[in-house]
């Protein structure tokens, strides 16, 4: 009965709004992303990431075309099958743009609903822009024309990690850590090939998988870090299976490097404490790069959300995306994605452009460290960001194998 | 009925009235589309229907046969991974049709319930909860463990309209696939009728009444439980079949235990005392699940509030709600109720809008904390949860509403008491 | 490795010792009032978040005696005003209960602190290393948690062994009716009981909070492994949950920490099978994907084979 009501308030008051602004057309972009349950950090995060980027968007790119961008959001409990569930949803509620991050798993299912729906009933396209989902397949042996991926793949991360790691002298033992699941394996994958036979006095002593989410405590593996007498430690662990990682660490006196792919959220740093100082994470942003705009933006965003700006994809996408829509002079997502498919931005951390092989965003990469005494650092450890490393877009590109199955 | 008596020897009114409310459910079924046609309308209802048929198998383990089995959705995932399977096969060329599909999962619950049968069927009922909870965990285990089979995070998905086309059609369409889905639905539920009536199905009763004395009788009570087990294995796989004809993709979640608390949670809602019970859950659950969480972010305290007050107050579920009525509205003393139950009216509405009104604040504190928008109504109701009037205001509201509750309950309940002749349903 | 090994047996008797204090309440409600209580776990993670607060806002030494106190008293309430009303309607609806109950705590923890984990730290009094292995320092506070353990079963064995009130709780055990009718107040002992064993797992909350981490999935993560530890050791037995506890911890514990393949591990043992064989799927799996398998596999061979648990007095 509720239900009912509540859904008829909510279309009054949506046909009101366009009945009204009858001058700008809205382009809905659904954000599929956990909003509940133990996820929902991450999409809430996400959310408030999109609103601000769909705002800058809006008065950037889009300013003056009579098209604006509108963020619908939609829970999926980082499950796949409910996530094909909002999509429907979504589609009937005219959203022609979807974005999803967290999950791979979801992003697979999404990515392949989408390229069916899409062959089933061409009229009603949708476009699939991934903000966060890096399982390097995506983009290669599973590619999908409809899908563009606005973060660096995890084969990339690693191979910038790894360059950066064999620059270090002082490195010369690395033991390989990782979570045992499609992404977990991917990052082994890459560390093991990317550091073998780079430097005759750097070599893998160890390497080894944990089942995620399950260990409580990381004292035996920092015992064998020890044992093997590793000064570097690479991992893509992520949540408590890095928190508690280098917590334990700390906990034991373990003075190796921390490489790792997720240290950068605010509630990891919150978890870890001063005992992050040193690790280092490669990223395609972090709080300290010196430039006035990200700095004007990651300021208004803290005031405005009480929270630390970092989801930069999130940014990069919608502003790309408004950049495409303006480019194509309409919002059908054919003709969009055409556009978006040969596109550069020049964002103030450096040039970002789609390759039109296998629809990977190309844009630089960081390697920093947590340190204290920078510029900006979080609110609830006195510890920041230092870069200490950076690669050019271009430099970042992997070989591919993608044949798009449906390109139009 | 008497199990032994044929279907000739039923007088032809009788057999009208069992089987006139299956006709109207496939008239339904065949109409539904055209009146809720859009595609998330069309979704919706299959997944009432697959939830609709797992209902239903858990129930016959669950309110027909007294077993009470946490580790049921293992059937439904494992005879979907197989139907998933069946469908690459049929993407890669061989004759396998769609509509096919539900009967390869259906294969697959059967022969995985008569291997986990021979665990359980021996087990008495706590033990049986606990036994079927920890073959479920080690099952959803396994499955992540063998990647090749099962997909590992990413499950194993195909395409339903990539077999051979049958009649011209090529399922691929959501209309197309919601008549494959629901037309099984229709024929699983009616198997599931029959068996009720069946020797076996009763024998299923007796055994969860009384198994010594069934034992005394004649008959193996876990022998019996075993067979029950595997044609409740049979039902959960087809469901299991059906999901994968309308998801096209199956995943290691579909086993865990996030879908056996869901059909837990429907059969109990809907009432494990009838046959129906279980589709009405199934109905009104999905319903909650994906429809309420697009309007509220609080479902899930309505989940767990709906579930405990049920428990205490409505264990018969929504289905034996309306059995307690029923007859009495039939013989006309209906109205001898209406009184009193009029009364607890007042009650009913300030106490459910006091705590809807508490909930949907304590979720939107929660979302402006973590970032949210602020302002906006709570609900139609212009409320700043970030201000102590409104929280005054539910709080009150709630109190006087349960203290209204327990006033005019009693009256009530000895009104139905009355009106039933003194006799309890 | 021989430290190694070390390390990884401290940690099993640490994590063992803290299934005990959460199997040890249960397994009484269990094997007492029949009752598989779902919300077992729940009440532990309230006892983390509860700590939590306590100890942010006054210190952890008052929150290690406060909220244990807090948990049993909330759990004595439900059982007062809950259970008993479901009571009547069997095991089933008792069980369901505790199931919706189970859900709303954990809605209700996020409600009131977030969805995020809560930064609950040890206290700087307990924070210093202990003893060193090969290298590796040993945290003290994982032996206080060890102390703590030890000392709630010492107090709990003597209470049920020597009190007169544990004289009573050990014949509701097993005969409810007759200790009834000797002019004993049953329903008091049951409520005295759930709310001593919420009150347990509570102070396990406490205890394991700050040392792993106090976040939202914490019930859900231990919930079902408690259950096998009870049945294991036997309904209503507390030496058997000591011992059924630190057995599972240390196979976890051990398991969770070898990266290797079944094949290779059998080849150790000198069980040589073909890695790339008809079932290579099975013999690539690694250890430590396998570990968490390993409790319910036990618990689903015990009861297999004998319907009645380990050394349970009751089996319905």
């Amino acid at each position: 009965m509720r239900f009912v009501t509540r859904a008829a308030a909510a279309v009054a008051v949506l046909i009101s709004t366009a009945v009204s602004v009858h001058a700008d057309e809205v382009i809905r972009v659904g954000l599929i992303d956990p909003m509940s349950g133990a996820f929902a950090v991450a999409g809430r995060l996400g959310e408030q990431h999109f609103r601000f980027a769909i705002e800058k968007a809006n008065a950037g790119p889009l300013a003056g075309t009579g098209k604006k961008l509108e963020l619908v959001v939609l829970d999926n409990e980082v499950s796949p099958e409910k996530s094909l569930t909002v999509l429907r949803k979504a589609i009937d509620d005219g959203v022609r743009y979807v974005t999803q991050g967290n999950g791979s798993s979801v992003a697979f299912a999404l990515s392949d609903a989408i390229a069916k729906h899409n062959k089933r009933e061409p009229n009603r396209s949708v476009l699939y822009l991934n903000y966060a989902a890096v399982d390097p397949s995506l983009t290669n042996d599973k590619c999908n024309w409809w899908h563009f991926r606005f973060d660096a793949d995890s084969d990339m991360k690693m191979h910038a990690l790894t360059d950066y790691l064999v620059s270090q002298k002082d490195v010369h033992k690395a033991y390989v850590f990782n979570m045992d699941y499609s992404f977990g394996v991917a990052v082994e994958r890459g560390a093991m090939s990317m550091l073998k036979d780079r430097r005759p006095d750097l070599q893998v002593v160890g390497n080894e998988r944990i089942p995620m989410g399950k260990v409580k405590d990381f004292t035996p593996y920092i015992a064998k870090f020890q044992a093997a007498g590793a000064d570097a430690v690479v991992t893509g662990n992520w949540g408590p299976d890095l928190s508690l990682l280098v917590k334990a660490a700390t906990d034991t006196g373990y003075k190796g490097r921390f490489f790792t792919y997720y240290l950068g959220s605010r509630d990891v740093v919150a978890e870890i404490g001063m005992a992050g100082k040193g690790a280092a994470i490669v990223a395609v942003f972090y709080d300290n790069i010196d430039n006035p705009v990200l700095k004007e933006w990651a300021s208004e965003f803290e005031k405005r959300y009480d929270n630390t700006f970092g989801s930069w994809t999130a940014m990069t996408s919608m502003m790309m995306l408004g950049q495409a829509i303006k480019q194509a002079g309409t919002s059908d997502p054919l003709a969009v994605g055409k556009a978006m498919s040969t596109m550069t931005w020049e964002s103030p951390a450096g040039a970002v452009s789609v390759r039109a092989d296998n629809h990977q965003v190309l844009q630089p990469l960081f390697i920093a460290a947590l340190d204290t005494g920078t510029p900006h650092v979080f609110p609830d450890v006195p510890l920041g960001f230092r870069g200490i490393g950076r690669i050019d877009g271009k430099d970042t590109a992997m070989p591919t194998t993608c044949k798009f199955p449906n390109a139009p | 009925m008497s199990a032994t008596q044929t279907m000739s020897t039923v007088p032809t009114s009788s057999l009208a009235r069992t089987f006139l409310p299956w006709l109207l459910a496939a008239l339904l079924v065949a109409v539904m589309p055209q009146i809720f046609g859009s595609g998330f309308a069309i979704s919706l209802l299959c997944r009432m229907a697959i939830a609709a048929v797992f209902a239903l198998s858990f129930n016959m383990l669950m309110g027909q046969g007294g077993m009470m089995d946490f580790g049921h959705a293992v059937y439904l995932g494992l005879g979907g991974f197989l139907a998933m399977h069946a469908m690459r096969a049929a993407n890669a060329g061989w004759w396998i049709p769609t509509p096919a599909l539900p009967l390869v999962g259906a294969f697959g619950g059967v022969v995985m319930a008569a291997v986990g049968g021979l665990v359980v069927a021996r087990s008495t009922r706590t033990a049986f909860a606990m036994i079927t909870m920890g073959l479920a965990e080690a099952i959803v285990a396994l499955v992540l463990m063998l990647p090749r089979l099962f997909g590992g995070e990413e499950g194993i998905n195909a395409d339903r309209s990539g077999g051979p086309a049958v009649f011209g059609w090529d399922f691929g369409s959501p209309i197309e696939a919601y008549y494959v889905v629901s037309s099984w639905a229709l024929l699983a539920a009616l198997l599931m009728f029959l068996f009720t009536r069946t020797p076996l199905g009763r024998l299923s009763n007796a055994v969860r009444d009384n198994a010594e004395r069934v034992g005394f009788l004649g008959y193996d009570p876990a022998r019996v439980r075993y067979l029950i087990y595997i044609f409740s294995g049979l039902f959960a796989g087809l469901a299991g079949g059906l999901q994968a004809i309308n998801d096209e993709i199956i995943t290691a979640a579909n086993i865990g235990s996030n879908a056996a608390g869901a059909v837990l949670l429907m059969t109990f809602i809907g009432g494990t005392g009838t046959f129906i019970g279980p589709v009405i859950g199934a109905v009104l659950v999905t319903l909650m699940q994906m429809a309420l969480g697009t309007v509220t972010d609080a479902w899930q305290i309505y989940n767990g509030l709906i579930f405990v007050i049920m428990v205490l107050w409505a264990p018969g579920g929504i289905s034996g709600i309306i059995l307690a009525h029923a007859p009495l509205v039939r013989n006309g003393r209906g109205r001898l109720l209406l009184p009193s139950y009029l009364r607890t009216l007042p009650g009913f509405v300030l106490a459910i809008a006091g705590t809807v009104g508490l909930c949907e604040m304590a979720y939107r504190l929660q979302s402006i904390r973590g970032g949210g928008p602020r302002g906006g109504n709570i609900l139609f109701l212009p409320a700043d949860p970030e201000t102590v009037a409104p929280w005054v205001v539910a709080a009150v509201m709630t109190t006087v509403g349960i203290w209204l509750l327990a006033v005019t309950a009693p009256p009530a309940r000895g009104a139905w008491m009355h009106a039933s002749g003194g006799t309890q349903a | 490795m021989m430290d190694q090994l070390l390390l990884i047996l401290l940690n099993g008797l640490v994590y063992g010792l803290l299934l005990f204090m959460l199997s040890s309440g249960l397994t009484l409600i269990v094997g007492m009032m029949g009752v598989l209580n779902f919300a077992h776990a729940s009440f532990y993670m309230l006892g983390a978040y509860i700590a939590y607060t306590l100890s942010t806002t006054m210190n952890f030494w008052v929150a290690l005696v406060v909220a244990p106190l807090i948990v049993g008293v909330l759990g004595a309430i439900v059982e007062q005003y809950g259970l008993r009303a479901v009571h009547k309607h069997g095991h089933l609806a008792e069980l369901l209960f505790t199931f919706g109950l189970a859900m709303i705590i954990g809605e209700v923890v996020q409600l009131i602190w977030g969805r995020m984990p809560v930064p609950y730290r040890v206290p700087p009094s307990l924070d210093f290393p202990l003893f060193s292995i090969g290298g590796t320092a040993y945290p003290a506070y994982r032996m206080f948690m060890v102390g703590v353990s030890l000392f709630m079963f010492v107090v709990l064995y003597a209470a049920l062994a020597r009190t007169r009130l544990g004289l009573v709780v050990r014949a509701a055990l097993t005969h409810p009716d007759m200790v009834s009718m000797l002019g004993h107040n049953v329903p008091r002992v049951f409520t005295l009981v759930f709310g001593g064993g919420c009150a347990l797992a509570g102070l396990a909350g406490v205890i394991a909070g700050n040392a792993y981490q106090t976040d939202p999935g914490m019930a859900l993560a231990l919930g079902a492994i408690v259950f096998a530890v009870v049945v294991m050791g036997g309904l209503g037995s507390i030496s058997g949950a000591l011992f059924a506890s630190i057995i599972i911890g240390l196979v976890q514990t051990v398991s969770i920490g070898l990266d290797m393949k079944l094949h290779a591990a059998l080849g150790k043992i000198g069980l040589h099978v073909d890695p790339a064989g008809l079932f290579s799927d099975v013999w690539d799996i690694s250890i430590n994907r396998a570990a968490p398998v390993v409790p319910f596999l036990l618990l689903v061979i015990i009861l297999a084979v004998n319907p009645k648990g380990l050394a349970g007095s009751r089996s319905s």
